[in-house]
């Protein structure tokens, strides 16, 4: 997830909308590009702040680790801003589902339900209520029209509600070695975790740049209406998104599920990831309005705050200020990408 | 861009010898990047006159305007108000003291009342507050002076677009403003509407005000204007008083020059490769047609609609034919082209595309089925303007284009299955990667036009394919949705325009939800064209007793 691209320089007495001209992968590199000098910065300082920062150990479990399951997440939630939706609930779906289904894997011991079933199923499982939770925001907010904040908010609070209901506050541990895999495991020096993160986020890319679905989700986020005139089967389209982008939260919480051992009741909405998915996808130029926005830039938005937080950690702020801090890293990071990111990465008003 | 016009023609539409002109403009130069869309452009515009600008898309119009406007500051060159400075471009309410715009989009709030928007930013306070008493009364008095019926306390949303441009041309008088510009004002008009328009327009010429009126029609041009000016590639190529003008004489100033890749003479002269194309692309599907299976055939279809409802329209369009069906906008012309392209439900009736009935309301099926389709509103459904002219284009082959590669398009394949269709249809670009955003109004247009044809369907639904778009541009569009049909394809085209029909086998003319007359096409009698289409000719259709009741124009005005 590293970037090695340099400006791209405009051959002399181009039109200033040659850079534009190139399309939205093009823009992505300018704009990551953009977002590089940041990048540098957020390095030296953490150079400077702590000797172990630079170390290969800390920026692949330290960093890569931390970062994934926020990582998954933030391509989910970046495919349904495209479309021009959004969906608050992807963080309860990263805390229900593999709840649900470690509750259904390990013993009664460990909070479980006793069932004890196959860690594998118990995966599907996970997937399943990843694709059922997407599936009922997509049929509301596409073909009953209901407005998508007040839809995905009160799903945000059901399923938060479900999460620890069904445990009655409880936290199973305990995970089966299946189940934990993605989230505790190393290739060598490289987290597991950190691998089908980088897959996501290429394989997202790929699909949207390349895939006719890819450009449909750019053609519907820009304009609805003519993609629908074109041919766009707009609906079925919107609800696959909200569905994949569940999907995605889902495997964010099992990733995180993994690397704590257990599932927590607050996993998901009590940790409110969900503001960090939302900035690290504004960070990176993915546009709220919709048709607008690259995984590339997604990931250099997580990345830059995966980077952020891990100084934070690292520099033994007090932890009741870490909060704090976080926020309002956040906020100035926003206003910087907007600064860096020119006149395309605004919203319109 | 052709340099060798430059010919610094520049007179003003002021007699010089008066007070200095309203608005003058001299020596305006403005650059975007290496495209120069202004150089050195004089023009003035005298109280009590109305000066009409014309010109082709992309010649320098809304630049122009945005200039005089004060939106956009030009690179070089100054305007004057009653020969003092204008103020610093931006400073927006400087600039609405002394010129009001009425653009071609309603810049109303639609929330608001009527009143409210009159006085918009402006509102008459007492001690503090708004003093919504004297709003109401104020904003009455300047609507008196109308006659419009306009109501000042209704909500905007409910007013129809003539009634909004109303609202918008009393905001301008409210604020006592000297100098109107009017952009494209008629666009979404109706030919009553319009007449209505000019009466009002007329009046505020003669009660001083300055007029700068911007227009695709020519003919109006000559109805209201008293000069007219004409841009082409940036500059002021013709300055003169309408009155010593011919209509060939302005298309030839607005056109001469400009190259042959965007003549539509080429065209028609087959030395643009566009006719093989077309052939090539549809030969496929004109195969597939049998002559005696319609492209088309509605029979009793009826909708109600707030487009305008449709009441048992029953129609066939053969392969190879070119259907016009012409009417006011709200004759249901729109509503017929929507639904048979699939993008509404019709209530009753039965729509058969080569002879199979398609699911109604289903947009993506007709695509399959092979209904390419033009909207009526090109901003709204005809592109999407963040992506490039080559995905625009291909946007409903993609499933062509990816066959065989598990939906993975090729970029280069796009670009490939794209560029005929922009140079046939001499699409101004600088690369087909171009957001089609950055296009004028014409080529975006034309972007959509390939968009309908790139499928190579067997039916072409085109709803008013030309509004909004220059002489040269339309006549090509025209032609070129004229050649699809020739290579086999139905082609039913829904206008409001008659320009629109020139190359139509027969007409259609539709009157409240019904074909009140088919005319055949080859030279079209345009006064009982509009007759019919206004309802008060019965002799073209015997059956239509009712539409010959002289209060049928009224009930024409009504229906907007």
């Amino acid at each position: 997830m590293t970037q090695t691209q340099q400006p791209v320089a405009l051959a002399p007495g181009a039109p200033p909308t040659a850079g534009r001209a190139r399309g939205p992968a093009a823009l992505g590199f300018l704009r990551e590009a953009a977002l590089l000098p940041v990048l540098v910065v957020i390095l030296v300082v953490g150079a400077v702040i702590s000797p172990v920062f630079l170390t290969t150990d800390n920026l692949l479990s330290g960093v890569g680790q931390q970062v994934s399951a926020l990582g998954v997440t933030v391509v989910g939630e970046s495919l349904i801003l495209l479309i021009g939706g959004m969906d608050l609930s992807l963080e309860a779906t990263y805390g229900l589902a593999p709840m649900i289904a470690a509750w259904l894997l390990v013993p009664k011991a460990a909070f479980g339900s006793g069932l004890m079933l196959n860690p594998y199923l118990g995966i599907l499982i996970l997937f399943a209520i990843g694709a059922a939770v997407g599936l009922v925001n997509g049929l509301l907010i596409v073909k009953a029209r209901l407005n998508g904040f007040i839809v995905t908010l009160g799903m945000t609070v059901l399923l938060a509600g479900l999460q620890n209901g069904s445990v009655q506050g409880q936290s199973p541990y305990q995970l089966p070695q299946a189940f934990a895999f993605i989230g505790t495991e190393y290739l060598g020096k490289v987290p597991v975790s950190l691998v089908v993160a980088a897959v996501v986020f290429i394989g997202a890319g790929l699909f949207l740049r390349y895939h006719r679905t890819g450009r449909a989700i750019y053609a519907i986020g820009g304009n609805a209406e003519a993609a629908r005139a074109a041919g766009i089967r707009v609906d079925r389209v919107r609800i696959g998104v909200y569905v994949a982008g569940s999907m995605l939260a889902a495997l964010g919480g099992l990733i995180e599920a993994g690397r704590v051992s257990s599932v927590t009741g607050d996993q998901g909405y009590q940790e409110g990831i969900i503001f960090t998915v939302f900035a690290a996808a504004v960070i990176g130029g993915v546009s709220l309005q919709g048709g607008k926005g690259t995984m590339l830039g997604a990931a250099s938005g997580v990345v830059l705050l995966g980077l952020v937080q891990n100084i934070i950690n690292l520099s033994n702020a007090p932890n009741y200020w870490q909060l704090a801090i976080n926020g309002g890293v956040i906020l100035f990071a926003l206003a910087l990408a907007r600064i860096v990111g020119g006149e395309s990465s605004a919203e319109n008003p | 861009m052709n340099v060798d016009t430059d010919i610094g023609v520049g007179c003003g539409a002021g007699d010089g010898s008066e007070a200095p002109a309203a608005v003058a403009a001299r020596g305006i130069t403005k650059s975007y990047g290496s495209t120069r869309a202004l150089r050195g452009v004089d023009i003035s515009l005298a109280s009590g006159r109305c000066l009409g600008l014309v010109g082709r898309n992309g010649a320098g119009k809304s630049t122009l305007v945005s200039i005089l406007s004060g939106l956009q500051k030009p690179d070089s060159g100054e305007v004057t108000f009653a020969g003092r400075a204008a103020p610093p471009a931006g400073a927006v309410h400087a600039w609405r003291e002394r010129l009001a715009t009425v653009h071609q989009h309603s810049m109303i709030v639609p929330e608001l009342t009527v009143a409210e928007n009159v006085f918009l930013g402006r509102l008459p306070r007492r001690r503090g507050r708004v003093d919504w008493a004297a709003v109401r009364a104020q904003a009455r008095a300047v609507l008196g002076e109308w006659g419009s019926g306009v109501d000042a306390a209704e909500l905007c949303r409910n007013l129809s677009v003539e009634q909004r441009q109303i609202v918008e041309l009393a905001r301008a008088v409210a604020a006592g403003t000297k100098v109107l510009l009017l952009d494209e004002p008629t666009a979404a008009l109706e030919h009553d509407a319009v007449q209505r328009l000019f009466t009002r327009v007329r009046q505020l010429v003669d009660s001083g005000v300055a007029v700068l009126y911007i227009s695709h029609h020519l003919e109006e041009v000559f109805d209201i204007c008293d000069d007219v000016a004409v841009l082409r590639d940036g500059d002021l190529v013709l300055s003169a008083p309408t009155a010593e003008l011919t209509t060939d004489r302005l298309v030839d100033a607005m056109v001469h020059g400009t190259g042959a890749r965007t003549s539509p003479a080429a065209v028609a002269a087959g030395t643009m490769p566009m006719s093989s194309l077309l052939a090539d692309v549809t030969e496929a599907a004109s195969e597939e047609l049998r002559a005696d299976v319609p492209a088309l055939e509605l029979s009793d279809l009826a909708a109600a609609s707030a487009l305008g409802d449709l009441r048992g329209i029953s129609l066939k369009v053969a392969p190879g034919e070119s259907v016009g069906v012409v009417g006011l906008i709200s004759s249901g012309v729109v509503t017929l082209g929507r639904i048979t392209a699939g993008t509404q439900r019709a209530d009753q009736g039965e729509l058969l595309v080569a002879g199979k009935p398609l699911p109604p309301g289903d947009r993506a099926a007709a695509v399959k089925a092979g209904v390419g389709y033009i909207p009526e509103d090109r901003r709204a459904a005809g592109f999407i303007g963040g992506l490039s002219i080559a995905e625009n284009i291909t946007m409903s082959v993609t499933d062509r284009l990816s066959a065989g590669r598990g939906g993975m398009l090729r970029p280069r394949a796009v670009l490939e299955a794209a560029r005929p269709w922009a140079d046939s249809l001499a699409l101004v670009s600088s690369s087909l990667k171009q957001p089609v955003a950055d296009l004028s109004g014409g080529n975006q247009q034309k972007v959509t036009v390939a968009r309908a044809l790139a499928r190579g369907p067997k039916l072409i639904v085109a709803v008013t394919p030309t509004r909004g778009v220059d002489v040269a541009s339309k006549e090509l569009l025209l032609l070129a949705l004229r050649q699809a049909a020739d290579a086999g394809a139905g082609l039913l085209l829904a206008t409001d325009e008659l320009d629109d029909l020139v190359y139509c086998d027969r007409v259609l003319v539709l009157v409240r939800g019904r074909i009140a007359a088919e005319v055949p096409g080859g030279q079209l009698d345009r006064t009982a064209l509009i007759a019919a289409i206004e309802g008060v000719a019965g002799a073209a259709d015997p059956s239509s007793n009712t539409s010959q009741f002289p209060d049928s124009a009224v009930e024409a005005g009504e229906a907007e």
